[in-house]
């Protein structure tokens, strides 16, 4: 693998027009993968993933190199009719088409030039390998006061018979004082066997809002990890719902920084997984200064032989007193070769706080689904109903309406 | 009359060293070392042989780094390994031929050795530095057939049942501080009941470090056979001493059929003074196999001392419908630390585990939690319920959770709570307008959050342990 890297690397550095400053970043990220490689089961955040194993297993040999100079064909990515939206669509770790139509021009600022790296601690291999191959990121600047009319809908999609092996993408968000944003998150793989990573950045001003929805309900093959690295200022809230799903493998990782008081965080999530799906979510809430708040929800249903996983993290620093942080992951095993691991953490070095956690994880109640039967629903319907309940929860916790209707659609879940 | 009683009790108690003569080995460790600590108990052959196995694998095995608590790094090659009573080269037969200086060590500690002064009739086995130094009520048991001695005396009177058991739970390859007791162990309680026999009194082994420089490495093993019953309370303390000193002991519980076992530990080693200089690495190694049908094990642990606590009472669940428990109040104040918690490894069928954990920091210190409950694939219809609550003093001191929670059976439930919060000003508030200081007010508080692990104490110790809470939070209100 490794000359495969440094030849790809090189060809990366030789074939695109990157300025000095940028070349130098591509490479100290590139050494620092070198080194590490991909994470594997021996760090203690990927102990019940261990992805080096994975890509192994599912794709054999990776290549890293990306043209991103080729058109991609975008016409034929089926788009949602649910609702009206802005549009962000990457092809390949390619981003080929951004269009705020329905938005003021002068609200929204694009640059696509690379900037100076925002995480300055080592986050995980993944990062270093993103930022060495992924093409000239973008990032995207809401300015003050101003809301999105309608959400941005990014399309992570892949060519039917893609040569890149590995796609890297990478986005920055900048949410200005009082800004709001409502971002979706699509996936639609066209190609197997591949491994993508995605990384995104958010600067969150003063009083804005983001809210963040990740659906990934397609079925695939591929293995996905995504990194959301979110900062928050006074009085942000940000909302992240991850639906996973679909894919062979995926890992969803959370980094929330409550850095500004009465600063909030919330992660909902569902894992809908079936087949030999492995998914997982892993948070990192920091409370880090007085009166913030977080909660986090996590509930999953497992088919046949997948698996799931839930990491949660609260951090609590010692100047962080009046923190109010939650977490809570419940899952029902409907397959007697479905797993469910959890790791729910609490690290607290202040006081006044109120922190909890509960996890729970066992089979449906043969109680509820008796009293169903016997008012005459057969098992599977009752199973059903038990089930939709289960997540309602959870899609309860959306707060924008539209979307919990579309999500409530795709999971087949009425009210 | 309390003040002076607090006062009294604020410096650790238990902190004199006895003035004893002491045969030592030579420091270090190596093959002579071990060579030398088994020739000085007599032990057979295949221990020797087992002895230097458990030292080859120690060469290759790392020390490990994951814990929460760090601590300088240990001069294994600065210590000794083997440290006893001069005037026990030949043991006394009897209790009156015992060094009165260690009487008198024990009788400070609150121990009595004096058989006949016993009225609520508790087995004592005493530990003091490396040998085993009195075994009390022997007869009375031996009638029953239970078998309470030291471990080097089981090796020579009981070799076929140490053999067919030594290493079954914790075996020879485990991690490092396992593996460097299996090598270097020196003494420590043996236990076994036989079937049907439900054991008539508590047993107890009280283990404390007296020379400088030693490191304690005991080792227990208990047998519950078919259809028995016992209960046994470990208790520890040292003297005061400015270098850190390392406790690696090794207890392994085996229950068979229709067995139970009850493992209580008041563990109060020196924690090292208020600016943490000093005290004890305890870095024990407990395990018990439920290894019968319908077997159970319960651990029921109350840490205050030590400057770091690490170690993780853990049941497996073998058997079909065996149960494990797992009790714990863990305190720390100023410097101390713990990283403490159990695991629940269930691989029979319709096995049941239940976890209580409350833990308490103050000053600077620091306390984790950290547990595992796995349920295996084959282990249908097992049931696990876990609650650990933390209580902070103080924005100076840290209070984790870190639980690990694996299901592999969908008919098997797992439910896990934790919560982590400080005393509520209106609780002191009430306390403190009926005449309470505030000092007491806490202890009271914090009884009353402990009060689900107390009560699983047998009586004596639960009012030792009740008192030992209050005495470990001294000076941290306020």
């Amino acid at each position: 693998m490794e000359d495969q890297l440094k030849t790809d690397f090189e060809k990366n550095l030789r074939d695109f027009s990157y300025s000095d400053q940028e070349k130098k970043f591509k490479k100290n990220n590139f050494n620092v993968f070198l080194e590490q490689g991909f994470p594997n089961r021996k760090l203690e955040n990927w102990k019940f993933s261990d992805l080096n194993q994975i890509i192994k297993n599912n794709i054999g040999e990776l290549t890293f190199y990306n043209d991103y100079s080729k058109e991609n064909q975008i016409d034929k990515i089926e788009l949602i009719n649910e609702l009206e939206h802005n549009k962000l669509i990457i092809v390949d770790g390619k981003i080929e088409k951004i269009d705020f139509k329905f938005e003021d021009k002068d609200k929204i600022e694009v640059l696509a030039e690379q900037g100076e790296e925002i995480i300055k601690k080592n986050i995980n291999s993944l990062i270093n390998l993103n930022n060495a191959f992924s093409n000239k990121f973008c990032k995207i600047i809401i300015k003050k006061n101003y809301s999105l009319k309608k959400p941005l809908v990014v399309y992570h999609s892949t060519n039917k018979d893609t040569k890149f092996k590995n796609t890297n993408s990478r986005i920055d968000f900048k949410l200005e004082e009082n800004a709001c944003l409502k971002l979706i998150d699509i996936f639609k793989d066209n190609s197997e066997k591949n491994f993508i990573n995605i990384y995104y950045n958010f600067e969150l001003d003063k009083s804005s809002i983001l809210k963040n929805y990740k659906i990934d309900r397609s079925i695939n093959n591929n293995i996905k990890y995504s990194y959301n690295n979110i900062k928050q200022e006074a009085n942000s809230v940000s909302e992240t719902f991850i639906l996973s799903s679909g894919s062979k493998f995926f890992k969803n990782e959370i980094n929330c920084d409550l850095i500004g008081q009465h600063s909030s965080a919330f992660v909902n999530g569902i894992f809908d997984l079936d087949d030999e799906n492995h998914h997982e979510i892993k948070s990192n809430i920091n409370h880090l200064i007085e009166n913030t708040k977080s909660y986090q929800l996590i509930k999953s249903v497992l088919e046949k032989k997948s698996k799931a996983v839930y990491q949660g993290k609260i951090f609590v620093s010692s100047e962080a007193q009046k923190t109010d942080g939650y977490q809570l992951s419940n899952a029902i095993l409907l397959s007697e070769n479905s797993e469910f691991n959890a790791k729910p953490e609490l690290e607290i070095y202040a006081d006044d706080v109120k922190c909890s956690h509960g996890s729970s994880s066992g089979s449906l109640d043969e109680n509820s689904i008796f009293y169903l039967m016997s008012r005459g629903l057969n098992y599977k319907e009752a199973k059903k109903l038990l089930i939709n309940g289960f997540l309602l929860d959870v899609i309860e916790k959306i707060t924008d309406e539209e979307i919990k209707n579309l999500i409530k659609n795709l999971l087949g879940v009425k009210e | 009359m309390r003040d002076k009683q607090i006062e009294d009790l604020k410096d650790y108690k238990y902190g004199f060293s006895t003035d004893i003569e002491s045969i030592k080995a030579p420091k270090g460790l190596n093959e002579d070392v071990i060579k030398f600590i088994s020739n000085i108990k007599k032990e057979p052959k295949w221990l020797l042989d087992w002895r230097l196995k458990a030292f080859e694998r120690l060469k290759v095995l790392k020390e490990p780094d994951w814990q929460k608590p760090k601590y300088p790094k240990i001069d294994y090659q600065d210590l000794y390994y083997y440290s006893a009573p001069k005037s026990f080269k030949d043991k006394p037969k009897s209790l009156d031929e015992l060094d009165p200086k260690l009487i008198e060590t024990y009788q400070k500690l609150g121990i009595p050795l004096n058989e006949q002064k016993r009225l609520n009739g508790i087995a004592v086995d005493a530990v003091f530095d490396s040998v085993s130094v009195a075994t009390t009520f022997k007869e009375s048991l031996t009638k029953q057939g239970i078998i309470f001695c030291s471990i080097s005396e089981a090796v020579q009177k009981h070799p076929e049942l140490v053999k067919k058991y030594l290493g079954t739970v914790i075996p020879l390859t485990d991690h490092f501080f396992a593996t460097l007791n299996s090598a270097v162990f020196t003494d420590g309680s043996f236990v076994y009941i036989p079937p049907g026999v439900r054991c008539p009194m508590e047993l107890s082994t009280y283990f404390r470090i007296n020379a400088s420089d030693t490191g304690q490495f005991e080792r227990t093993l208990i047998i519950a056979d078919k259809g028995s019953y016992v209960s046994y309370l470990e208790g520890c303390t040292a003297p005061m001493r400015d270098e850190n000193q390392l406790h690696a002991a090794n207890v392994e519980l085996i229950a068979l059929d229709d067995a139970e076992i009850k493992y209580s530990t008041v563990q109060n080693w020196y924690p090292g003074d208020k600016d943490g200089k000093g005290g004890i690495y305890n870095f024990v190694t407990k395990r018990g196999l439920c290894k019968g049908k319908n077997s159970k094990i319960s651990w029921t642990q109350v840490e205050t001392g030590s400057a770091i606590t690490w170690k993780y009472p853990s049941c497996i669940l073998k058997g079909d419908n065996s149960i494990g428990e797992f009790y714990s109040i863990a305190i720390t104040n100023n410097h101390q630390k713990a990283d403490t918690g159990t695991k629940m490894i269930h691989l029979g069928k319709n096995t049941k585990s239940k976890i209580i954990s409350k833990g308490i920091s103050a000053g600077f210190s620091d306390m984790t939690y950290r547990g595992l409950v796995d349920i295996s694939p084959n282990a249908t219809n097992s049931n696990n319920f876990t609650q650990c609550d933390s209580l902070l003093m103080g924005n100076k001191c840290g209070a984790h959770t870190v639980p690990y929670i694996k299901n592999k059976n969908s008919d098997s439930n797992i439910a896990h709570e934790a919560t982590t919060s400080k005393i509520s000003e209106e609780q002191l508030h009430y306390c403190q307008q009926r005449g309470l200081n505030p000092e007491e007010a806490v202890g009271l508080i914090v009884n009353g959050f402990c009060k689900e692990v107390l009560q699983q104490l047998p009586m004596e110790f639960a009012v030792e342990a009740q008192k030992l809470v209050g005495i470990s939070l001294e000076g941290s209100v306020g």
